[in-house]
């Protein structure tokens, strides 16, 4: 049996459609992540109003709502299981913590790792699911010579979500399906309109789900409670103090900041937690070509720390990039990456993943 | 695939006799009870007929029975109308912890009205004691509100006892019936109560109808204003359909509760011994007190719940874990944390609840899958080391 993580869009009700077709046995699955009822420390106390307002709504019931349509539709067994308490603790909590470190947090890909491909598929093993689908525009092979299952990016480049699965371990691979690999986004909507998906024309997600009203930055204030003032110094390249800022977690390094004094834009280049900084200068200081990661995984090989010298890949250090040539290798212990012409803007908490062409080598979390 | 339906205590299957007895309402029967011509005179007959079949079934007199849409709107008005009736004479309020979402949140909004509650804990095995009510008694309680048998683990509380006593004091008794009705011999009277909820889905009839009981002579305050139906107690024209269903399978349910009830028991306390003596680490909750013969609650260690509905309901048994409204979320149980359960504890307890239409057949289909199934959850579990 197969169990199909389902969001309620076209893309994972697809990959119900595509594996039913196939004559598997699946059965669909939909996670309830986050209930927008839980109060926050920085909540005040809520209104018998608000208390209304709120009760019975989470940030995806309505998604919940739409795949249940389409569990219906398909005739196949669906059910929603509870994982709240995994995605707070692997995700949300996270999330806020590197925006308070200063830096830029990716939790679609920490709820891939930890909540997805990891508590999802322990509970669809325990109801018998040997494999868990998903409707990720990616593909997953085993290389009979590497003895390694291997991560490819899906046919459709424009839609390849690689970049967001390149913590899948081996284990987590081996008992994935990703049925839409092979297809692209209009190929996908016309399987769903033609199996007479209730969703086949939704629009896609895009924002955090669990940011429901207000800014992330808000919710970062909410959720960690902060009462005191958070504001700090930003700075020039120089160090020199040229204004204040209301908190190092409302910047993003690349982010524009303001005009300089020859007239040219200012950009956030750097944030010092320790500080308490925002440093800000020209767009140039923004070039780089060296960082270091953490939390790195491989896929293609078993680890780098085995090789001799660098690996030669192509990089790609944010979800709209186009990857960079660049070496990798292993040095005191810490994974380094160079690229062969300095990048804009490499952002400390988005991921780094590495390519052969198609197919994903490995990649962990930017550093510093 | 064979389906078997062991949630009897989330709701029933319609009896085919009751769908029979409620066809002609909703076809050429379709009057106003409140009209004066024939057509609702008619609708008038069959309410006052179902009324009777209600009344009988709990030892009642017609005139004391006011349809509801519901158990929890039973519960709601003999609560809300109670505190507001009697709020000259006091605000305190006497329940138990392990009581339905419908009494318990009725409570808990009072409390934020101003009203006092006090929550009674319950025994390991989930039975009240009656000298607590005793000692909780003061001189502004209004209300005594204990459930006659509990949703989740069955426990049949000593509402006779607690009658007495409320008597003895003066203070109104209200109980939740909504399991009990049906299933255990009901005689108001005996039991002391003064208010009585009660619910047409748990005993094969529809939904959307239940009953509150209301002794002769007491004053409560009506939820719902208007045209004074019910005896100006619940107003809103009635739902005909439901009230002649509910009053058939009330009916059959007094005609066959003894042998049903008999049967439901042997198969009952046959599941219980076949499954203690396939699966180890098994427990059942509130074992060693009066239980309702048609529910059995087992707790299995090194095993979700959640995963084991799952599980059995992908092999066709449809059974709960929890109690059937929390589920879907992940607060433990109330009652199970009340009878000294962890949450842990709480979220490995499965609820199977017979009925009157539940077969051996069934039963024997349940005791060859379920061992299977906590096996495959337990090999996954890191806490389960096989001895």
């Amino acid at each position: 049996m197969i169990a199909v993580a389902m969001s309620g869009g076209v893309d994972s009700s697809t990959a119900a459609v595509l594996l039913k077709e196939q004559g598997r046995d699946i059965v669909g699955l939909s996670m309830q992540l986050w209930n927008q009822r839980r109060s926050l420390p920085g909540d005040e106390v809520a209104s018998e109003e608000q208390e209304l307002k709120r009760s019975g709504r989470c940030c995806s019931i309505d998604d919940i709502w739409d795949a249940r349509r389409v569990a219906a539709h398909l005739d196949i067994p669906f059910y929603v299981l509870n994982l709240e308490d995994e995605f707070e603790k692997t995700v949300v909590a996270p999330f806020v913590g590197s925006y308070l470190a200063g830096e830029t947090p990716s939790p679609c890909i920490l709820c891939n790792n930890y909540v997805k491909f990891n508590h999802l598929v322990e509970r669809a093993s325990q109801i018998g699911a040997e494999k868990v689908a998903t409707g990720h525009y990616a593909r997953v092979r085993h290389d009979q010579a590497l003895g390694r299952w291997l991560l490819l990016r899906g046919k459709d480049t424009r839609k390849d979500q690689s970049y967001f699965l390149f913590g899948l371990t081996q284990d987590q691979l081996s008992k994935t399906v990703f049925p839409l690999g092979e297809l692209s986004k209009p190929e996908v909507r016309e399987i769903a309109r033609c199996a007479g998906i209730p969703t086949f024309d939704k629009p896609e997600s895009q924002e955090i789900c669990f940011v429901q009203s207000g800014s992330y930055a808000d919710f970062v204030e909410k959720y960690s409670g902060i009462q005191q003032d958070k504001s700090g110094s930003i700075v020039n390249a120089e160090g020199r103090v040229v204004g204040e800022h209301a908190g190092i977690h409302r910047y993003t390094v690349g982010q524009r900041k303001g005009i300089g004094a020859a007239g040219k834009p200012q950009y956030v280049v750097q944030i010092e937690p320790g500080l308490n900084h925002v440093v800000i200068g020209e767009n140039s200081l923004l070039q780089r070509k060296r960082f270091a990661l953490r939390d790195a995984n491989w896929i293609a090989i078993e680890t780098i720390e085995k090789l001799d010298g660098p690996i030669r890949c192509d990089v790609q250090i944010r979800n709209r990039f186009e990857p960079q040539p660049a070496a990798v290798w292993m040095e005191d212990g810490e994974v380094l990456v160079e690229f062969d012409s300095p990048q804009r803007a490499i952002t400390p908490g988005q991921a780094a993943v590495f390519y052969w062409d198609e197919v994903v080598v490995g990649g962990g979390w930017i550093k510093s | 695939m064979r389906r078997v339906y062991l949630d009897s205590n989330a709701t029933t299957p319609i009896r085919p006799e009751v769908v029979t007895a409620m066809m002609p309402v909703l076809t050429e029967h379709f009057g106003n009870p409140s009209s004066i011509h024939w057509f609702g005179q008619h609708a008038k007959s069959m309410i006052d007929d179902a009324r009777q079949h209600v009344a009988r079934l709990i030892n009642a007199e017609s005139s004391e029975i006011v349809f509801t849409s519901g158990g929890t709107e039973a519960d709601n008005f003999a609560i809300r109308g109670m505190a507001e009736s009697q709020k000259a004479k006091g605000r305190h309020i006497i329940t138990s912890k392990i009581e339905h979402h419908a009494v318990m949140h009725t409570c808990q909004d009072l409390e934020k009205q101003g009203y006092e509650v006090t929550w009674l804990p319950v025994s390991r095995d989930g039975a009240v004691d009656p000298d607590s009510v005793r000692r909780a008694l003061r001189p502004g309680t209004i209300l005594i509100t204990i459930m006659h048998a509990n949703n989740e683990i069955g426990t049949v509380q000593p509402i006779e006892e607690i009658g007495r006593i409320a008597e003895e004091a003066d203070v109104y008794f209200h109980s939740d019936g909504v399991q009990s009705t049906g299933k255990i011999p009901i005689d108001v009277r005996r039991l002391k109560v003064d208010l009585y909820s009660m619910s047409s889905h748990k005993i094969h009839g529809p939904k959307g109808i239940g009953a509150l009981f209301i002794k002769k002579g007491t004053i409560l305050k009506p939820l719902l204003t208007g045209g004074g139906h019910e005896r100006n107690r619940r107003s809103g024209t009635e739902n005909v359909a439901g009230i002649v269903g509910f009053g058939h399978a009330a009916k059959m349910a007094r005609e066959s509760m003894a042998t049903d009830m008999a049967r439901v028991g042997e198969l009952r306390d046959l599941l219980e011994a076949a499954l203690k003596s396939r699966i180890e680490f098994i427990h059942v909750n509130g074992e060693n007190a009066p239980r309702l013969p048609n529910t059995t609650n087992i707790m299995v260690d090194y095993a979700e719940g959640e995963g084991l509905v799952i599980s059995l309901d992908l092999k066709g048994v449809a059974v709960s874990t929890g109690s059937a409204c929390s589920s879907g979320s992940m607060e433990p149980s109330h009652v199970l944390t009340a009878i000294g359960k962890t949450p842990d504890e709480a979220h490995g307890s499965l609820r199977l609840s017979l009925s009157a239409l539940t077969t051996r057949e069934d039963v024997e289909y349940v005791i060859e899958v379920l061992p299977g199934i906590v096996e495959r959850l337990r090999d996954l579990s890191p806490y389960y080391k096989k001895v």
